[in-house]
């Protein structure tokens, strides 16, 4: 394969700890297919939802320090983790565009030049097939995953609202579909591939969320699903923990490809935890 | 309206920076919700609620706690009124005006397990706390 492009990318708390599956191969295989992932230095915590609250700056600085950053080194910013993907993405439009947002979190991050918005913010997936390109992939693997019937489980964070996020079609995705085929397996489209999960509600009313996995599980096993795939680690939680009929096997999507291209077995190590400042416990309580 | 009622409608409003009277109450918000049987108070009644003015009523409604933030209202609504965004801007009123926090770091260890990701814990704490 030709030169290495280089580009920021933005791990997120979650593939640094209990995804590191997910980060490790998107690490390896974009290797492998010519892209090099560079972690920005104390990167911290996107806060895993989009503060929706017009008047919120706070808790949108980590994800415009992360795009500055990018900006800075003159890359894309790439993500894995749907959640990232979302907030920063969305973020990264009230920097463009909401002209409040953009002069208060300015103010706040003192650059040496005003953000505004002009780092481009791709999902791995994106990288994939706008970069590297499909076809690439497709040249890539060595081990087709022929025969396997894989779903894609998008889920919520990546698809909307779309107007903001503008991944793909919100109520008829392809981009993980074309992926699939990509990999050699066989892409089985079913209704509830870009439902919510009810992820949010895990800890608090597990009952809910059992209830729209198991709608989940029903809907792409009848399609004739024998497993599924995401990019999001709360979604491979929360589809993972289910117990009940029709439960399918549930990976991440970095996983497939790693297997695809023959390289599921090699173990890099995974990336220490140092310097990375996660929000999880001692934010809260702090915010504005 | 009590006078406090009219002064956190405000609030709302500001944080929501939407328009309730947009609404034509067709429903398809609340057919779109995963959430929807676990709610008191329906998607498709907060703009009603809000335009009339029953804010308390929001305030102390289950679904402020049990909306899933998933965008599927938001998408799907043919008037661009982002219901979702409303019931988070009713949640966010609760959260920052009473002062109040829906969950406390105490109840938290009963909710996890060694798989649970950090991206569950973060968000929960982000959506639920002052
Ligand atoms: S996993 Fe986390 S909080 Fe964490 S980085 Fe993704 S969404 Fe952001
Ligand atoms: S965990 Fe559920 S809530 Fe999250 S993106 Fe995945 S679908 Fe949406
Ligand atoms: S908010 Fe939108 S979708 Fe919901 S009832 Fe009103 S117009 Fe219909
Ligand atoms: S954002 Fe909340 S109200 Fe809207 S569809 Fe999702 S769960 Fe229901």
């Amino acid at each position: 394969m030709g030169e290495i492009t280089q580009y920021s990318y933005f791990p997120g708390c979650t593939l640094k700890t209990k995804a590191k599956d997910l980060d490790r191969y998107a690490r390896s295989c974009a290797e492998k297919l010519g892209a090099e992932l560079v972690e920005p230095e104390n990167w911290q915590c996107c806060g895993g939802v989009y503060p929706m609250g017009s008047d919120e700056i706070g808790n949108k600085l980590s994800s415009v320090r992360a795009l500055n950053d990018a900006r800075e080194h003159g890359r894309e910013l790439v993500t894995v983790c749907s959640a990232c993907y979302h907030v920063i993405k969305r973020v990264n439009d009230d920097m463009a565009n909401v002209p409040d947002i953009q002069k208060r979190a300015n103010n706040y991050a003192e650059f040496d030049e005003p953000y505004t918005g002009e780092t481009k913010v791709l999902h791995y997936l994106e990288l994939l097939r706008d970069r590297i390109g499909f076809d690439k992939v497709k040249e890539a693997v060595t081990k087709p995953l022929a025969g396997k019937k894989i779903g894609a489980f998008y889920g919520c964070l990546l698809l909307r609202p779309s107007n903001i996020l503008q991944f793909d079609d919100p109520e008829n995705p392809s981009i993980m579909e074309d992926f699939i085929s990509a990999l050699g397996a066989t892409p089985v489209r079913y209704q509830m591939r870009n439902e919510c999960c009810g992820g949010y509600r895990r800890m608090e009313n597990p009952e809910l969320a059992q209830k729209l996995v198991g709608k989940i599980f029903t809907d792409a096993r009848n399609a004739g699903c024998e497993e599924l795939i995401t990019a999001c680690p709360l979604c491979w939680y929360n589809l993972n923990s289910y117990e009940g009929p029709d439960k399918l096997p549930v990976r991440y999507m970095t996983e497939v490809l790693a297997e695809a291209l023959g390289i599921l077995d090699e173990k890099p190590e995974a990336a220490e935890l140092d310097g990375v400042s996660c929000g999880c416990m001692q934010d809260a309580g702090k915010e504005a | 309206m009590t006078p406090d009622e009219m002064k956190v409608r405000d609030y709302i409003l500001k944080i929501y920076d939407g328009d309730v009277t947009k609404c034509m109450h067709c429903g398809k918000c609340s057919a779109s919700c995963p959430a929807y049987g676990e709610m008191d108070i329906k998607p498709h009644q907060f703009p009603s609620y809000v335009a009339h003015g029953e804010i308390a009523a929001l305030m102390d409604s289950k679904t402020i706690w049990e909306c899933l933030g998933c965008s599927a209202c938001v998408e799907r609504c043919p008037r661009g009124v982002k219901p979702g965004k409303l019931i988070d801007g009713v949640r966010q009123a609760v959260i920052r005006q009473r002062g109040g926090s829906h969950l406390y770091p105490e109840q938290i260890p009963a909710m996890v397990d060694p798989e649970t990701p950090q991206q569950l814990l973060v968000s929960v704490l982000r959506r639920e706390r002052k």
